[in-house]
């Protein structure tokens, strides 16, 4: 035991001693790399770097007093294993060569044209704050939301805090297909006494545990084949506790359809076309159709107890929000119904509008139809169309020095092990022209110049060491609620408690 | 004493109870003397409670099991494990370059590898989770699996796993992505 407290001391000094070398100076001739993020994107590009080059320093810059991106506020509530990669990220953040420098909003506090200034090289891995809108009238109403900032506000996401969201009615309307989608009906679907053992935020919590919601439809544009969301998550909801699943019967046609191209009415022969496809769609489809046709009883034992339902509904394009009489939100969504065109590949097809309408009342619309990245600020080329920075192989076009990571530089299209490959591929064509003679780290000092900027400005920086601090209030906070932890939520009062002895 | 000791310091197992109950179940922490699992708090930049019985060295011939793994670059590191080593916690001890984002709790891929063929046929039958977390790994193929789930046994004796390729293409059906 005592050499236990040794061995703690021990990390503990060795955690000092690192905090206080990574404040001082360094020498100049050492590359410098600033990346600009620290979620997976940023955090796993770090690892990379710092793994591969013995002596280079790299600095985490971040827009919140707190890290790790999506992974705090977007991996959902009831997914903590997930999380789990926060502890690589820690050990990261631990290293000697590394340094946190949160509560700083590159593009706002400073340019990034400054930052390469600084730095032998920049690596942007901001992700994709925005999100896609639909276009159509009635999308600015009152809880008419995007699910992005849902997820933000059941998450604790400071910008988000404030949104209002109504759960005083029966159905709520999600617009997308997407594990973003499945995130936000089993959120609002899941029961009260579960989501209290998570980190989920206490206001949410509380308007949830009043929340009147029986249904939650999730609508498509195109077919089964085309889904985005994946089988883990909607095995999930499949498996939901007290909530049944109703997938549409119109899927049905379309599904056979897709596949052999004619209406087929037996299970087999669906099934034996099915085989055809990549593993991964084939295993979802076969999830899919059984849940829709031939529940097996471990699904409908959970069905049958059933007090909310999911309905999946597929083929249809949303062409109006109706808003109540007095206009205070959403009566109802208008679709008009698709059918699929186009390519050979069943999973390539398109949705083409058909002179059917359908109309499903509602009292909450989410609109979950994908994110969007958004330019930190004119000194960085951008793809608007995209919302991603133009790229080759994570190098910025026409930018040395520069480079990009992560859904910023792909798209909000990949998960954890995507991004982690990703960040992986573009670390080690940052350590490439780090070995080259492609960048200079003549006169690039790393983060000094840019702390006493910022110290200049009035920006209130956060070390890593602050963050634990943050750390540890959460989760006691969270012993006190049964929780893993209660997350802080104003920035403030994250300032206040990073600034604390 | 030791445990509720340990449970105090060791942040990820209040975090994360439910994964630990796992992975405890996964690679048998339950026959690690608590002392061991001491070690894994020393090392600041390896693992910290989880992981710590494949940093025990084999006591005996008996116990060895000979494992290759293959790296991206082609190389090939055999290592003398042993009987009941994850093979993903055994490949963070020899710094092979495996990753294991969620920690062996089947809520990611990354710890993704191939097995040779002749091998992949002795493991026991992927669990559903397990299934539904490969489908999501960026170049399946069908000996695909995650190496948290392989725990050596005798008969896995000169074992071969090699690691995927990381390149730009994340699509395991070729699918690509398009706007709405």
């Amino acid at each position: 035991m005592r050499v236990l407290y040794k061995r703690l001391s021990l990390t503990r000094l060795r955690t000092l001693s690192s905090y206080c070398c990574r404040w001082g100076s360094s020498r100049s001739a050492d590359p410098h790399v600033a990346i600009v993020g620290s979620g997976p994107a940023g955090f796993y590009t770090a690892q990379q770097i710092i793994k591969g080059h013995p002596t280079v320093r790299v600095d985490i810059y971040e827009k919140l007093p707190v890290p790790f991106g999506l992974v705090r506020f977007g991996v959902a509530p009831d997914h903590p294993e997930v999380k789990n990669c926060i502890h690589t990220f820690t050990q990261t953040a631990h290293r000697d060569r590394c340094s946190f420098i949160g509560n700083v909003q590159v593009g706002k506090d400073i340019k990034v044209a400054d930052l390469q200034k600084a730095y032998t090289a920049v690596v942007l891995c901001h992700g994709s704050s925005n999100d896609r809108k639909l276009g159509i009238p009635g999308e600015d109403l009152p809880n008419v939301l995007s699910a992005r900032s849902f997820v933000g506000w059941y998450n604790g996401l400071p910008e988000d805090v404030g949104l209002s969201v109504n759960l005083d009615c029966e159905t709520a309307i999600v617009l997308g297909h997407g594990n973003v989608a499945l995130d936000v009906a089993r959120v609002l679907l899941t029961p009260i006494d579960i989501l209290a053992k998570t980190d989920i935020s206490d206001y949410s919590m509380d308007a949830l545990s009043k929340s009147r919601i029986k249904k939650v439809v999730l609508v498509g544009r195109r077919g089964p084949l085309q889904v985005a969301f994946t089988i883990k998550e909607l095995r999930e909801m499949i498996t939901l506790p007290k909530c049944r699943t109703v997938i549409d019967l119109l899927t049905l046609s379309s599904l056979n359809e897709n596949i052999d191209g004619e209406e087929t009415n037996t299970h087999t022969v669906t099934i034996e076309n099915i085989n055809e496809l990549p593993r991964p769609r084939r295993r979802l489809t076969e999830l899919l159709y059984n849940a829709a046709v031939n529940p097996p009883e471990k699904y409908t034992k959970i069905w049958n107890d059933a007090t909310r339902e999911w309905h999946l509904k597929f083929l249809r394009s949303p062409s109006e929000i109706v808003p109540t009489s007095s206009k205070e939100g959403p009566e109802a969504v208008k679709f008009i119904i698709n059918m699929l065109e186009g390519d050979d590949d069943p999973l390539r097809r398109k949705a083409v509008p058909t002179d059917e309408t359908d109309v499903i009342p509602c009292g909450l619309v989410l609109r979950s139809i994908g994110y969007k990245g958004v330019p930190l600020d004119e000194t960085v080329p951008f793809d608007t169309s995209r919302g991603v920075i133009p790229n080759k192989k994570g190098r910025v076009d026409g930018f040395p020095g520069l480079y990009c990571s992560g859904w910023i530089a792909e798209g909000p299209v990949f998960v954890l092990a995507g991004a982690m490959n990703n960040a992986f591929a573009t670390g080690k064509v940052v350590l490439e022209d780090l070995g080259s003679s492609k960048l200079s780290s003549e006169n690039k000092g790393g983060k000094d110049a840019v702390l006493s900027a910022l110290q200049q400005k009035g920006v209130k920086t956060v070390t890593f060491t602050d963050w634990e601090k943050i750390d540890q209030a959460e989760i006691l906070l969270g012993e006190k609620a049964g929780k893993p932890r209660e997350k802080i939520v104003s920035i403030k009062e994250m300032i206040r408690v990073a600034s604390s002895e | 004493m030791a445990a509720s000791l340990l449970r105090t310091v060791c942040r990820r197992c209040i975090l994360f109870q439910a994964s630990t109950s796992l992975k405890t179940k996964a690679h048998g922490l339950t026959q690690v003397p608590l002392v061991t699992a001491y070690r894994g708090l020393r090392l600041q930049n390896g693992p910290l409670c989880h992981g710590e019985y494949e940093w025990q060295d084999p006591k005996s011939e008996d116990e060895v099991v000979k494992i290759t793994y293959i790296t991206k670059h082609g190389t090939a590191t055999q290592i003398k494990g042993k009987v009941g080593d994850n093979v993903m916690y055994l490949a963070h001890r020899y710094e092979i370059e495996v990753e294991g984002a969620c920690e062996a709790s089947l809520a990611c891929c990354t710890c993704h590898v191939y097995v040779k063929d002749g091998y992949f046929d002795l493991l026991p039958e992927p669990k559903e989770e397990e299934e539904d977390m490969l489908d999501m790994a960026p170049f399946l193929k069908p000996n695909s699996r995650l190496s948290c789930q392989i725990i050596l046994t005798k008969e896995l004796d000169g074992l071969e796993v090699t690691l995927p390729t990381a390149t730009r293409n994340f699509y395991v059906d070729g699918h690509v992505p398009e706007p709405h």
